[in-house]
């Protein structure tokens, strides 16, 4: 099965992105905790998409597709903003956001934690990132 | 949708949040605490109950506070999180830096014996 969503880049548009994962996921025999983190793995690559690359420009816009396998789910993202690789950046430690007071920096941090696997690739000035998640897995 | 009350008592305030924290409204919650340091709260709890979801930007937030808690011997306890918001916390391990309890009436006694 595959599901798709057309995402434009304002933060007010995150609890749409959440409906549309919640719904997606409710044919999954995943648990509750289990498909809230993967809303939240979605939502922090889609958020800070939104707020780094698109400058929360309401007219440029992010797409999502999903797909369900019996092995796995795959959340694939592209835009077309400044490319971001997740696979690159260095999350920070937890204890350095703490003494340096910072806001930001724990989201992709609890991406990695709970995804299986994270592919990134730019094609033509598309960015492409796969967020795996296998399925009977962790 | 967040909603977000104060309530002012002798000993403490109890900030109760009601629905979900994301990055279009983490700021207010921000601006909440950092109104109860300006005002020189001692005892901080936050009322978890109806939180329904939080992401990275609403975990940011009591992280950034964690060392001015420290410095200004402010108590700031998290009580009566769901399962899933829970969780969440302890991905990263932050119910390890944060204090975090089951209920309302465990949360006042630390109050009363701090």
């Amino acid at each position: 099965m595959k599901h798709e969503l057309k995402l434009y880049c304002e933060k007010s548009r995150l609890s749409e992105l959440r409906t549309f994962i919640t719904e997606v996921l409710s044919t999954t025999s995943l648990n509750d905790i289990s498909q809230n983190q993967l809303i939240l793995a979605v939502e922090e690559v889609c958020a800070n998409l939104i707020i780094h690359s698109h400058d929360c420009n309401p007219n440029s816009y992010i797409s999502l597709k999903v797909r369900l396998s019996d092995d796995n789910i795959v959340f694939e993202i592209r835009d077309s903003g400044k490319a971001f690789d997740l696979k690159k950046y260095k999350s920070p430690e937890v204890n350095s956001v703490v003494k340096e007071k910072r806001k930001g920096g724990l989201g992709l941090l609890l991406v990695r934690k709970i995804m299986d696997k994270i592919e990134f690739e730019t094609n033509h000035s598309i960015n492409t990132c796969r967020l795996i998640k296998k399925l009977n897995s962790k | 949708m967040l909603t977000i009350n104060k309530t002012a008592e002798k000993s403490h305030i109890t900030i109760a949040l009601q629905g979900e924290v994301d990055a279009s409204n983490s700021v207010e919650l921000d601006e909440v605490i950092q109104e109860a340091l300006d005002d020189n709260i001692k005892n901080i709890l936050v009322d978890g109950t109806d939180l329904q979801y939080i992401s990275s930007a609403g975990l940011g937030v009591f992280m950034s506070y964690l060392e001015d808690f420290n410095e200004h011997n402010i108590l700031f306890i998290i009580y009566g999180l769901n399962e899933k918001v829970m969780n969440v916390f302890h991905i990263l391990g932050l119910d390890q830096l944060i204090t975090i309890i089951d209920s309302r009436e465990e949360a006042e006694k630390l109050v009363h014996e701090a």
